[in-house]
C-alpha cells in the first residue's frame, strides 16, 4: 500500500487558484478551509458531485462558480449515485485522470442520502466520498440531523438531542470499502495527506471531515480551528484511517490515547454555545461515548 | 431487412436498447418492468451488450445514476414502473431541467395502495409535467421502435430532452408477437454518436445546477418549452426516416384508423386502441361513419395535430385508462385545453374512463360505448358533452 506520510507533508501554496476568493460562505466556515485542501490535491483534474448542503450555496451563483473545477449540483439524496454514474461513464469512456469526489453534509450523508451512500459502497463504486460534518442541517437553518451529538441544542431540539451521533466512517468500515478515514478542518496537512492517499487508491473512499460551524454551534467566527483541534484534544474526534483491514490512529490523535492526556470535555462544550443547556448528567453521558469510542478505536487499531 | 422474431414488450424494449449501443444502463427492480434489464444483463453478460451495468439499491438512484453517466458523456438507458417511478420522480424533473438526454421505459402498473401489480396508465400520465418527451407504444414492435427512436429524438440538438417509452405491464410486456429488428449497422450509422449540449468528464472546470436567480432559471424552463415544440417536428422527421430505412412509419405524434371520412372520432392511447380498432371495424359494419385517432406522444401534447384530424367530426369520445381525482382523465383534459386555443364552439365529447386497476376492456365495450354515443348524437338526444368512469364488470 502507498506509504505516504500524513503529518509531514507541506500544504502547496496555490491552492488558492482553484478555489476562489469571493464565495458566499459564512464568516469562519469551515467549509472553504477544507474544499482548499481538496483543490491542492485533485486541482482541475475532479469532478464535485454536490447534493443539496452549505456548499450549494457557498459556491456561489450562476453564471459564476467559486471553485476552477468541475461541479455538478444533484439532489439530496443522490450524491453517491450520480458519482457512481459519472465514475462508470468516464470508465467507459476512457478517461482515468478524472477523480470523481462526492462532497456532502451531514444530513445528505447519514440521513436522507445513507441508502445511496450504502449502495455505492456496497458495489466498490471508484469514487471518493467527503462528508465534511457540521453536525446539522445548517443550510436550512440549525435542525438535527443523526449527526448532531448528543446534548447539542439545534432548532428541533431547543432542549438538547438525546440521541447520541451516528458513527458514519464505522458503518462504512463495516461496509468493507478499500478506505475510510476521519478528519478535520483543524488539521489540514492531515487531512491532504489523507486525501492523497484516497487519490492513490481506487474504489470507493470515505473521508469523513469534522466541520466546525460557527453560526449553527454558536461560538466566535475566529475560533472554528479552535473548537475543530479542542474536539480532538479532548478525545471526542478521533482522527484514524482503515485500510488494507487494519485501522491506524494518525498523529494528532495519538497522543489521546493515553486518557490521562485528553482534555476536559467540558473546555470543547464550555466554548460552544449549543451546549449551553447541557446537564451534569448528560456531560457524564458523553464522557462515556468518548471512552466507549476509544476502547472500539484502540481495539480496532491493535 | 431486418430479423423477424417472436418478442414480448420487453424483450423488444431490450433489443431496442441493444442496438442503440447505450454505455451505462442503471436499474433497480420492479415488477412488471424487471425483465427488461434481465435482458439487458444477459446480453451484457453474453458480451454482446459493451454497456456497463449499475445495480443500484433504488429507482432514486437508477435515474440518478443515469443521470451522472449521461453529464459524463454516456448514453444510457433505464426502466421502471409504477411505485419505482414516483420513488425516482424528484430525479423525472432534475433529468429534464438539465437538458440531459435519457431514455427510460415506463412498464405500466398501476399506482398503489392496494397492491397490484396490473396495468393502467397512471403511473405514466403522473409524469405528465416533468419536461420529458412522452411517447406510448400499442404493441411489442411499436415498443421496440418507439425505444430506439427515443435515442434519436433525445439527442436531437433542438431537442436535448429526456425520452420516456411507455407500454402496459403484461398486456404488451409479457406477450409475444413477431419483431422485426432492423438491421445493427444501418441502425448505427442512422442513429450516429451520441450527441448532449455539453460533457462534464475534468476536460474544463464545468459548473451544472448552482444557485440561480429567478429571471435566469426561468429563461431555462422557457427553453424546454421551446423544445419541446422543435420535438413536434423531430419525432415526425424520425418517424419519415425510420420509415424509409426499416419499412414501418406510424404517422407521427398520432396514428389514424379510418379517420378521413369519419363523423365520429374515438381517441385513445396504448395497448387497447387495438381492442377499439376492432369496435371501429364492427360498427363501420353496421354503417356507423367512426374512426380511431392513437396518441402516440403524450408530451409533446399534440392537440393541434388532432384538431387538424377531428376539426370536423360531430362527436368524440376519449378513452382515459387514468384518472386525475376529482378532474377527468387527463388525456380528455388536455384535449379539450388543446381544442380551446383551436375553436371557440367545442363537438360533442365524451370522456369514458375505464380499464382502471388493470380491470379488462375489450372490444365490446368500446363498441357499446361508441354505439350509445353516437345513437344519441344522431338522434338529437345528447344534450351536454359527459363523463363516465365505467367500471366493467363481467
Amino acid at each position: 500500500m502507498s506509504k505516504i506520510e500524513t503529518r509531514k507533508l507541506p500544504l502547496p501554496h496555490d491552492a488558492r487558484d482553484k478555489l476562489l476568493p469571493g464565495d458566499a460562505a459564512c464568516p469562519g466556515c469551515p467549509i472553504p478551509i477544507a474544499l482548499k485542501v481538496v483543490s491542492a490535491v485533485f486541482g482541475e483534474k475532479a469532478i464535485l458531485v454536490i447534493p443539496a448542503c452549505c456548499t450549494s450555496v457557498i459556491l456561489g451563483t450562476y453564471p459564476g462558480q467559486a471553485i476552477k473545477t468541475s461541479v455538478i449540483h444533484v439532489p439530496f439524496a443522490s450524491a453517491a449515485a450520480v458519482a457512481s454514474g459519472v465514475s462508470q461513464a468516464l470508465r467507459t469512456r476512457g478517461i482515468k485522470d478524472v477523480h470523481v469526489i462526492a462532497w456532502a453534509g451531514d444530513g445528505g450523508t447519514a440521513d436522507i442520502g445513507v441508502a445511496s451512500v450504502s449502495g455505492a459502497a456496497e458495489r466498490n463504486e471508484d469514487i471518493i466520498y467527503i462528508m465534511y460534518d457540521n453536525e446539522a442541517y445548517m443550510n436550512t437553518g440549525i435542525q438535527r440531523s443523526s449527526s448532531t451529538p448528543r446534548g447539542a441544542w439545534t432548532t428541533t431540539t431547543p432542549t438538547g438531542k438525546i440521541e447520541n451521533k451516528k458513527d458514519m466512517a464505522r458503518i462504512l468500515i463495516a461496509h468493507g470499502v478499500p478506505y475510510v478515514a476521519t478528519a478535520s478542518v483543524g488539521y489540514p496537512h492531515d487531512l491532504y495527506g489523507k486525501l492523497q492517499r484516497a487519490r492513490s487508491m481506487s474504489g470507493f473512499r470515505f473521508i469523513h471531515i469534522h466541520a466546525p460551524c460557527p453560526p449553527g454551534w454558536r461560538f466566535d467566527p475566529q475560533y472554528t480551528v479552535r473548537v475543530a483541534k479542542l474536539a480532538v484534544e479532548t478525545g471526542l474526534w478521533v482522527l484514524y484511517e482503515y485500510y488494507d483491514g487494519k485501522l491506524t490512529v494518525s498523529g494528532p490523535s495519538r497522543p489521546y490515547m493515553d486518557p490521562a492526556k485528553r482534555k476536559p470535555i467540558e473546555e470543547y462544550l464550555k466554548i460552544q454555545g449549543r451546549f449551553r443547556v447541557i446537564t451534569d448528567e448528560l456531560i457524564n453521558e458523553i464522557k462515556k461515548y468518548v471512552n466507549e469510542n476509544w476502547y472500539w478505536i484502540t481495539k480496532m487499531s491493535r | 431487412m431486418g430479423l423477424r422474431v417472436a418478442l414480448t414488450g420487453n424483450h423488444a424494449v431490450a433489443y431496442a436498447v441493444k442496438l442503440a449501443d447505450p454505455d451505462v444502463i442503471a436499474a433497480y427492480p420492479i415488477t412488471p418492468q424487471t425483465s427488461i434489464v434481465e435482458k439487458l444483463a444477459e446480453l451484457i453478460d453474453k458480451g454482446e451488450l459493451r454497456a456497463r451495468m449499475i445495480r443500484v439499491e433504488s429507482e432514486h438512484s437508477a435515474l440518478a445514476a443515469c443521470f451522472g453517466a449521461a453529464v459524463a458523456g454516456a448514453r444510457t438507458f433505464t426502466a421502471t414502473s409504477s411505485q419505482g417511478l414516483l420513488y425516482m420522480h424528484e430525479f423525472v424533473h432534475w433529468v429534464s431541467r438539465a437538458r440531459i438526454p435519457v431514455v427510460m421505459a415506463i412498464v405500466s402498473r398501476t399506482i398503489n395502495t392496494p397492491w397490484n401489480i396490473w396495468p393502467d396508465h397512471s403511473d405514466f400520465v403522473d409524469q405528465r409535467d416533468a419536461g420529458w418527451v412522452m411517447s406510448y407504444a400499442m404493441d411489442s414492435q411499436e415498443a421496440f421502435d418507439l425505444t430506439l427512436q427515443a435515442f434519436k429524438v433525445s439527442e436531437d440538438p433542438s431537442v436535448y430532452l429526456p425520452v420516456m417509452v411507455g407500454l402496459e405491464g403484461f398486456i404488451i410486456g409479457h406477450t409475444a408477437m413477431p419483431v422485426e429488428i432492423p438491421d445493427e449497422n444501418i441502425v448505427k450509422e442512422w442513429l450516429g454518436e451520441r450527441r448532449q449540449p455539453y460533457v462534464i468528464d475534468g476536460s474544463e472546470p464545468l459548473g451544472l445546477g448552482g444557485l440561480t436567480f429567478p429571471e435566469d432559471t426561468e429563461d431555462m424552463f422557457y427553453h424546454i418549452q421551446e423544445a419541446m415544440n422543435n420535438a413536434k417536428n423531430v419525432i415526425k422527421k424520425v418517424d419519415e426516416e425510420y420509415g424509409k430505412l426499416f419499412g414501418r412509419k406510424y404517422g407521427g405524434l398520432v396514428s389514424c384508423y379510418n379517420c378521413i371520412d369519419a363523423k365520429y372520432i374515438a381517441i385513445s392511447m396504448g395497448a387497447w386502441s387495438g381492442d377499439l380498432v376492432e369496435a371501429v371495424d364492427k360498427l363501420r359494419e353496421e354503417g356507423y361513419p367512426v374512426g380511431a385517432l392513437r396518441i402516440r406522444y403524450y408530451r409533446p401534447f399534440p392537440a393541434e395535430d388532432i384538431w387538424e384530424i377531428v376539426r370536423n367530426a360531430k362527436g368524440i369520445v376519449v378513452f382515459d385508462r387514468a384518472i386525475s381525482f376529482g378532474a377527468w382523465g387527463q388525456i380528455y383534459t388536455d384535449l379539450v385545453a388543446g381544442f380551446s386555443l383551436y375553436t371557440n364552439k367545442l363537438p360533442q365529447m365524451a370522456n369514458i374512463v375505464a380499464g382502471i386497476a388493470g380491470v379488462n376492456v375489450i372490444s365490446e365495450d368500446f363498441y357499446g360505448i361508441l354505439k350509445s354515443f353516437i345513437d344519441k348524437s344522431e338522434s338529437g338526444t345528447l344534450e351536454r358533452n359527459y363523463f363516465a368512469w365505467i367500471k366493467v364488470r363481467r
